[in-house]
């Protein structure tokens, strides 16, 4: 059983759940994420399981609401189950000590990026954060990535809170700084995960992308989320999700990701007409 | 009995209008009448030789269940099949017969053979509908089997090995039941509800089936074995096979087992109702010639949308791999085959396909092993304007199973190398059958492999 423990939303159309999943607890690695289904007519939807509590057999997501699935989820509560939970799914992140790793995270990215940091953390590496928002009011996870963190950079588009610009404008600025940078590991929507790559490859830092094209099984039995890499085609689902960021081809992940925007923009709509505003029944 | 005029043709067994059945996923089939069955089964002759018998698999003693049913005796003609095969109403839907036991069947000498598989299926049936016998269950051994995998081959293997009273314990990685069966073969060939039917036998024996449970994930094997007494390893082949050519990556280009999936799983044909979408435009080609192309094609035929639905094989319609019925079905269905026809390239526009470059191919004379090859005719090139493509072009085992393991013996194409006679691998007290020894395969040579390894694994557990 999936249940609920806790739930809080975490800025405006971000919820976080923590949900029993002993089993998947126990086996999970920073980059590896779950499929969850969460009614009898639903979609499988992968969301990366930001953090683990081995000890509580829990799991934590972090859910960005975009369309049916992710809004109908924000409508489940403490106590709710969700129907089926499986992984863990994906290749574990590739760590080693590399010395100082920037992560880079904006939006969803958040999720793989906590984990991934706390790995990087673990394999005693100097770690640099750095999160873009759009504005103060949705920044989240602060503290939690400041605990992990030698140091934290929060962007806003709008410089209402830390920064202003994108965390491609932290990433150079640091660079500017002349600091040594070993590696860049980034998550997030994939305009961002492609001018990171596009910046670091001018300077040659190492980088990886944690990619997140539409999956469906998420065991590499379908083939619906294959990305291009080095000019070869691999399921990101069982190859992945994380990639060498320099040899991605981000266009073509972004493109794929439209494949069914058109139905699934139906859909949201069929569903927010029976729900209030709120997406709440 | 052989006094009597044989009747030359099978008594045909009633379907529904092509032009009714395409608008939507019911079964196309309506199966025998008792009196249609009766009169099919007398037309059996009750050869002494039984060379169906030899032709099946799994040895289903067909002249026997036939003789049942003739006498009107349907549900112990159901029970008769079951001493043999536990799934009747499957594999009398889904099974080439044409190529086992109708191939040899001395009526078919006469004339047409005896319609087997839909005697089988109409036995399954109508013993389903009255109420199933409950499996007897032997005392329990206190030994511990675990399955990966609940297809055919997971659902036979469980049920024989809980039958003989070890306690098993199958793990599958969707979050339904069945395999194949569930997520690939269509509603309108094999409806859901009698694969779940067929579950029920393993809910009735005491198996439990954890959902959600990807063994190289959730588990690897080597926990498996430290925590069972044995492994049977039925994952199937789920590794789509891609046809690399330009704009494989374009929108509107899915592998088969994507495409199935989303519809037959997921429910995509009732979307918005089902959350999962599918997108086809109005006209789909289907690239091969086996029965996944066939059940494709006719599931893209239904699609609300869909206007046009071609099948593009490099070869003759006489070499297509799939059932000569699935051929005539999608044929009577409106699909256009395009055959001696090759795919050379995707074209799209923006990201989106809209069409594929084709090239005519001719048969070669035959080589040395009789096969005709087909070669590119140059300067042939020509296009066909589509919004989305399925490749079904066949798939191998997939490896997710096998994370994380030493010394398993793998073949060239990823299958697991088992000893023929027992389906040991190996790995110390672990089996393995199905597609995932030999690729892409059937139904019952799957099952068949099941029993070869519940017997062998029974006799192992007593050894140990
Ligand atoms: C490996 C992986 C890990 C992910 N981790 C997280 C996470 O931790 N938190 C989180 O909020 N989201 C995560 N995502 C994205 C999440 O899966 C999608 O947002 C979700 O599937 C959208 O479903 P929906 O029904 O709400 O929206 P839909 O209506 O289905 O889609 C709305 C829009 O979201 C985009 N979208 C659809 N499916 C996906 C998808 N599979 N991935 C990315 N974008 C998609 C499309 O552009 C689409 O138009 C992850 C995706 C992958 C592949
Ligand atoms: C579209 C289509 C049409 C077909 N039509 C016919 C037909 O008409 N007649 C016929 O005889 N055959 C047909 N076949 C072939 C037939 O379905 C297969 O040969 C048969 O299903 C093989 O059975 P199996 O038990 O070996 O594997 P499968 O049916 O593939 O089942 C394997 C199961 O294992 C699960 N699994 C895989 N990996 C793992 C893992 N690591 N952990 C846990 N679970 C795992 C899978 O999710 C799946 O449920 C068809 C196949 C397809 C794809
Ligand atoms: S999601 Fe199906 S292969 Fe990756």
């Amino acid at each position: 059983m999936y249940r609920i423990l806790k739930k809080r939303e975490l800025a405006e159309n971000v919820d976080e759940f923590v949900v029993e999943a002993s089993e998947i607890a126990k086996k999970a690695e920073p980059g590896q994420f779950v499929i969850v289904r969460i009614s009898k007519k639903g979609e499988r939807i992968p969301l990366t399981i930001a953090e683990k509590d081995c000890d509580a057999g829990t799991i934590t997501l972090m859910v960005q609401r975009v369309g049916k699935t992710t809004f109908h989820l924000s409508c489940l509560e403490e106590g709710h189950v969700i129907t089926d939970v499986v992984g863990p799914l994906g290749k574990p992140t590739h760590l080693e000590k590399w010395g100082h790793v920037v992560c880079i995270g904006g939006g969803l990215g958040l999720a793989p990026v906590h984990h991934i940091a706390q790995g990087v953390k673990d394999a005693e590496n100097r770690i640099t954060t750095i999160m873009g928002f759009r504005r103060e009011d949705l920044v989240f996870w602060e503290e939690k990535m400041k605990l992990i963190s030698d140091r934290l950079i929060v962007t806003t588009n709008d410089g209402s809170y830390g920064m202003k610009g994108l965390v491609t404008d932290a990433l150079q600025e640091l660079i500017d700084s002349g600091e040594e940078i070993n590696m860049v590991i980034t998550a997030g929507p994939v305009p961002m995960m492609k001018a990171v790559a596009e910046l670091t490859k001018k300077y040659r830092i190492p980088t990886v992308a944690s990619l997140n094209p539409v999956m469906v099984d998420g065991t590499g039995m379908c083939g619906a989320c294959r990305v291009t890499v080095n000019g070869e085609v691999k399921f990101a689902c069982v190859d992945g999700p994380e990639f060498d960021a320099h040899k991605v081809e981000f266009d073509e992940l972004i493109n794929r990701l439209n494949m069914f925007k058109t139905l699934e923009g139906e859909a949201l709509k069929e569903f927010q007409k029976k729900h209030c505003g709120c997406g709440k029944e | 009995m052989g006094k009597k005029e044989i009747r030359k043709e099978k008594i045909p067994v009633p379907e529904r209008s092509a032009r009714e059945r395409i608008k939507d996923f019911k079964e196309v089939k309506l199966g025998y009448t008792p009196e249609l069955a009766i009169e099919e089964a007398k037309r059996c002759i009750q050869c002494p030789t039984a060379p169906c018998v030899e032709g099946c698999p799994v040895r289903v003693p067909i002249p026997q269940f036939i003789e049942l049913i003739a006498e009107g005796k349907f549900v112990d003609a159901a029970r008769k099949i079951k001493e043999e095969n536990v799934l009747p109403s499957i594999c009398g839907r889904v099974c080439p017969q044409e190529d086992q036991c109708e191939k040899v069947c001395v009526v078919g000498k006469l004339g047409q053979p005896v319609n087997i598989g839909a005697l089988e299926a109409f036995a399954g049936d109508y013993e389903a509908k009255v109420g199933v016998e409950k499996p007897k269950k032997a005392e329990s051994t206190g030994k511990k089997v675990a399955v990966i995998g609940s297809g055919p081959g997971g659902i036979t293997c469980a049920a024989d090995l809980a039958k003989l009273g070890h306690s098993v314990t199958i793990f599958e990685a969707l979050h339904e039941p069945g395999g194949v069966l569930i997520y690939g073969i269509p509603e309108f060939r094999l409806p859901n509800e009698i694969v779940y039917g067929e579950l029920d036998v393993l809910k009735e024996l005491g198996v439990e089936v954890k959902l959600n449970y990807v063994i190289g994930k959730t588990k690897v094997l080597e926990e498996l074995r430290n925590e069972f007494d044995a492994v049977f390893i039925a994952s199937g082949a789920g590794l789509p096979y891609m046809l690399n050519i330009e704009g494989l990556n374009l929108n509107g280009v899915y592998a088969a087992n994507e495409f199935l999936t989303r519809v037959n799983l997921m429910g995509a044909y009732r979307f918005p109702d089902y959350d999962t979408p599918v997108f086809t435009g109005k006209r789909v080609a289907v690239i091969g010639g086996g029965n996944t192309a066939m059940d494709v094609a006719r599931t893209a035929k239904r699609l609300n949308g869909v206007e046009e639905v071609y099948i593009i094989y490099r070869r003759s319609e006489k070499e297509m791999p799939a059932r000569v019925e699935e051929i005539h079905h999608a044929q009577e269905e409106g699909v256009v085959f395009q055959t001696l026809t090759n795919p050379v390239k995707f074209l799209g526009e923006n990201g989106w396909l809209k069409g594929i470059e084709c090239v005519r191919m001719e048969l070669s004379e035959p080589d040395e092993s009789g096969r005709r090859r087909p070669i590119p005719i140059e300067g042939s090139n020509f296009v066909i304007d589509i919004d989305a493509a399925v490749l079904a072009i066949g798939q191998g085992p997939n490896p997710i199973v096998m994370e994380g393991v030493d010394g398993l013996d793998i073949g060239k194409w990823g299958q697991i190398v088992v000893d023929s006679e027992t389906c040991k691998t190996s790995l110390e007290g672990v089996f393995a059958g199905g597609d995932v020894i030999h690729g892409g395969s059937t139904v019952i040579q799957a099952m068949g492999d099941a029993r070869k390894a519940a017997a062998a694994i029974h006799e192992y557990l007593f050894e140990n």
